[in-house]
């Protein structure tokens, strides 16, 4: 297991810089806010993302894909990071792809990965019902009706879900909310009857959506996977979601602190630079430190995902690391950014309060810190 | 033609053949063997071990052969290091010499220096110690006082060194003095080495709050020093202090490896002194996840550790890593070890006797131990001012130097 980017991957973040600093720059995404669309990414920029291979890049070549890796896709993430750029690569492709992949049928891939590669369709997956993240928690119920189901519940959070041609719906089929046996998944087309989406506008400005399913009846085909048994599946996309996410996070990270030490030299107050106080200079090198600490566990993190020689407890665990550790080191320097930015920080006029607002939500979005501590415990314990 | 993996074969075949089964065992506390004019051996095998990599000339493999290195390219001391680790071989010894001293010497050191320093260096035949730090010169080094006066064909040394590791079993020793009290302080600075048996050098042990401990302070009263004893030019020792500053650096990161033979594990030690999770009260559980994410931090260390070990095999400039880790190991050693003290209650709090066994007590000194980890070796602060000016660019401030 590698934690440093190989040639071709590096050639790849860089291809991925370029484009996204061109295309997509932090000023591209104020727009998008202030405009207040729906969806809350550029529809044009994910085509040329497409173009580029990028929805393409985790999955196998049998799938279509290009078998890059996580590793090969953290690049872009942390591109995307830096530059926050908005788009349904985490939601369609890494984890509604890979739930196709690893646990639809052959049916169900042959339809939908073209589709989902090809960015022609894209899928939103509706998991999360209570505040805060916790898959097993699921209650939303799936019951046999006659040769289908009946779905019954709601759920939030759902990234990207305004506009998504389907919602792949975590379900308990069987057994009770806090038992990982029981949970099924279904492929919902947005125009189901009873299904009900709706925008939850929150401080990123990114595209998040409450969903009902209001008596929504699906057919037979609509099971992705074995009924009750989507745990293992559902598990092992979230980590490549957590994962990514994570390097996402550590790019918003580094531009926030990179501009933030850019700040301190040329910020002028007593007539020297603030920079030269040693009360600051002391708090962003401890700030760097964290953030080397969050890149370790981010490689290694993108890293498990793509080894086949760990088991799915030793990427969960790693996983699980790469979240929490970047999330506190990104947690910390959000902080220290805009302290350190004095007034000018809290105006909105600086793109520091846009870094602040994804980073806090991103924080949240697939397990918080709480969440990924917890669940790094169950496996070392597990061990 | 013999490629780096005919290389890698013959010195895999090697250590199998060569290393005792003993010596590739996670290391007992106080079996580190320490090169010198006396070598003390727990066992035959720490002593055969000894011989026979002092034989290869592998004490120092990359150090020329000419003075009893063994000659290797960087690539293929790489080979070597990397096979040694994964056959889990012990270091041979440690020396301080050869880690430090050695480098520097081969790098600014006269031909007849090389010959005398360095080849019993290679052969582990002498203990050195460090003379840096002084009771009035500790983060600020260049301020030190120890004078050397020149008197002919030699200097006279008087003054006094402290933070001195085994000072008092050590052989000989590498210390800066003032050689020009005149000049600003950094350029009047020379670097000697120093037999520990002269006339008039006294090394008195130092107790600390963790107990006996190996430091030592040295007196130096009317020492005469001759002149081929002054490695660099006059006045010029604060170049090589930093550049010996660098190896320290470089071999503490590497002596990371093995210092810490009984490394705690912060889960189960949290495993035997809590409840099971799912019993506890709300304080318990609280404590739990301290020790969780304090055991995630340590872990993102270690990782950090292994990313700078594939980033300088890559080529890639490590520094701005290299000047985080002595700051975030020893800060999270102490930080974990109080962790563990709210863990054991009062378990961890016994000083010596037969009321708490010998884990408990070992904890209770490495944690007052720990407290010198962050001051030893560049203070924190210190290391802050480096990560903010060296690596962040940080204008300096108004007081300045």
């Amino acid at each position: 297991m590698s934690l440093v980017y190989s040639e071709e991957q590096r050639l790849l973040a860089d291809t991925a810089a370029e484009f996204l600093l061109a295309r997509s720059p932090v000023a591209a995404q104020r727009r998008l806010r202030d405009e207040g669309t729906a969806e809350g990414f550029d529809d044009a920029l994910w085509k040329e993302m497409v173009d580029m291979g990028w929805s393409a890049i985790p999955f196998p070549e049998a799938l279509g894909g290009l078998a890059f890796g996580c590793m090969g896709l953290g690049a872009v993430f942390e591109s995307i990071g830096r530059n926050l750029s908005a788009s349904p690569l985490l939601s369609s492709i890494v984890l509604g792809g890979t739930l196709i992949e690893l646990a639809g049928s052959e049916a169900q891939q042959a339809e939908w990965m073209p589709l989902l590669i090809a960015g022609d369709k894209r899928v939103a997956l509706a998991l999360d019902e209570k505040p805060r993240h916790d898959p097993a928690a699921t209650e939303l119920r799936a019951e046999r009706q006659g040769n289908g189901w009946l779905l019954q519940g709601d759920k939030s959070f759902v990234a990207d879900g305004v506009g998504a041609d389907a919602v792949i719906v975590v379900a308990r089929s069987a057994g009770v909310p806090g038992e990982r046996d029981g949970l099924s998944l279904f492929l919902v087309p947005a125009d189901a009857p009873g299904l009900q989406v709706s925008p939850m506008q929150m401080i990123d400005s990114r595209n998040h959506a409450q969903v009902r399913l209001d008596g929504v009846r699906v057919d037979a085909a609509a099971l992705i996977g074995q009924e009750g048994s989507a745990w293992g599946a559902l598990d092992a996309a979230l980590d490549r979601g957590r994962a990514c996410l994570a390097a996402e996070l550590l790019g918003m990270t580094q531009n926030l602190f990179d501009t933030t030490v850019e700040y301190l030299k040329t910020r002028v107050q007593f007539d020297v630079p603030i920079g030269s106080f040693q009360a600051l200079q002391h708090r962003a090198a401890r700030c760097y430190a964290h953030l080397h600490l969050a890149r370790s566990a981010v490689m290694a993190g993108l890293a498990a995902m793509d080894d086949p020689k760990l088991d799915a407890a030793g990427r969960a665990r790693l996983a699980s690391l790469a979240k929490w550790k970047v999330g506190d080191a990104a947690h910390r320097i959000s902080r220290e950014a805009v302290q350190m930015h004095g007034g000018m920080g809290v105006t909105d006029e600086l793109d520091v309060g846009l870094f602040l607002k994804r980073i806090r939500v991103a924080q949240a979005e697939l397990g918080d810190a709480d969440f990924h501590c917890d669940r790094y415990g169950e496996f070392v314990e597990a061990q | 033609m013999t490629t780096i993996d005919d290389f890698r074969r013959e010195t895999r075949a090697w250590l199998e053949a060569n290393c005792p089964p003993s010596m590739r065992t996670p290391m007992p506390d106080g079996e580190l063997v320490w090169g010198g004019r006396t070598v003390e051996f727990k066992n035959e095998d720490q002593r055969l071990w000894f011989e026979r990599m002092r034989d290869k000339g592998w004490f120092c493999p990359d150090w020329p052969a000419e003075y009893g290195g063994g000659g290797l390219s960087p690539e293929q001391n790489a080979v070597l290091e990397s096979e040694m680790r994964r056959l889990h071989c012990r270091p041979p010894q440690i020396n301080l010499g050869i880690w430090m001293l050695g480098p520097v010497v081969l790098e600014f050191g006269t031909e007849e220096q090389k010959r005398e320093l360095i080849t019993p260096m290679a052969r582990g035949e002498i203990r050195w110690c460090q003379g840096f730090s002084e009771p009035n010169a500790g983060s600020d080094l260049a301020s030190l006082k120890t004078s050397a006066v020149d008197a002919g064909d030699h200097f006279i040394v008087n003054g006094t060194k402290i933070w001195t590791s085994y000072g008092d079993k050590s052989d000989w020793m590498y210390m800066l003095v003032r050689t020009d009290p005149d000049v600003p302080k950094q350029q009047g600075i020379s670097l000697l080495v120093v037999d520990m048996k002269s006339p008039g050098i006294e090394a008195r042990p130092i107790d600390l709050i963790s107990g006996k401990s190996s430091f030592c302070q040295v007196f130096f009263d009317n020492v005469n020093v001759p002149k081929r004893q002054l490695v660099g030019p006059l006045n010029g020792g604060w170049t090589l202090a930093k550049a010996l500053l660098q190896h320290e650096r470089r071999a503490m990161s590497k002596f990371g490896e093995f210092a810490l033979p009984n490394h705690v594990d912060l889960l189960s030690v949290a495993a035997r002194y809590l409840p099971p999770a799912d019993a506890g009260t709300n304080a318990e559980v609280a404590l739990r996840a301290r020790a969780l994410a304090m055991a995630m931090d340590e872990h993102a260390y270690t990782l950090t550790a292994q990313r700078m070990g594939e980033e300088i095999r890559a080529r890639q400039d490590v520094s701005g890593l290299m000047a985080i880790m002595k700051l975030v190991h020893s800060e999270q050693e102490k930080d974990k070890l109080e962790v563990l003290l709210d863990v054991m209650g009062h378990r961890a709090l016994g000083w010596e006797g037969e009321a708490f066994d010998s884990s408990e007590l070992a904890l209770t000194r490495a944690w007052l131990g720990s407290f010198a980890q962050t001051i030893a070796g560049g203070s924190s602060e210190v290391q802050l001012n480096v990560i903010a000016k060296r690596v962040l660019g940080l204008p300096e401030g108004k007081q300045g130097k």
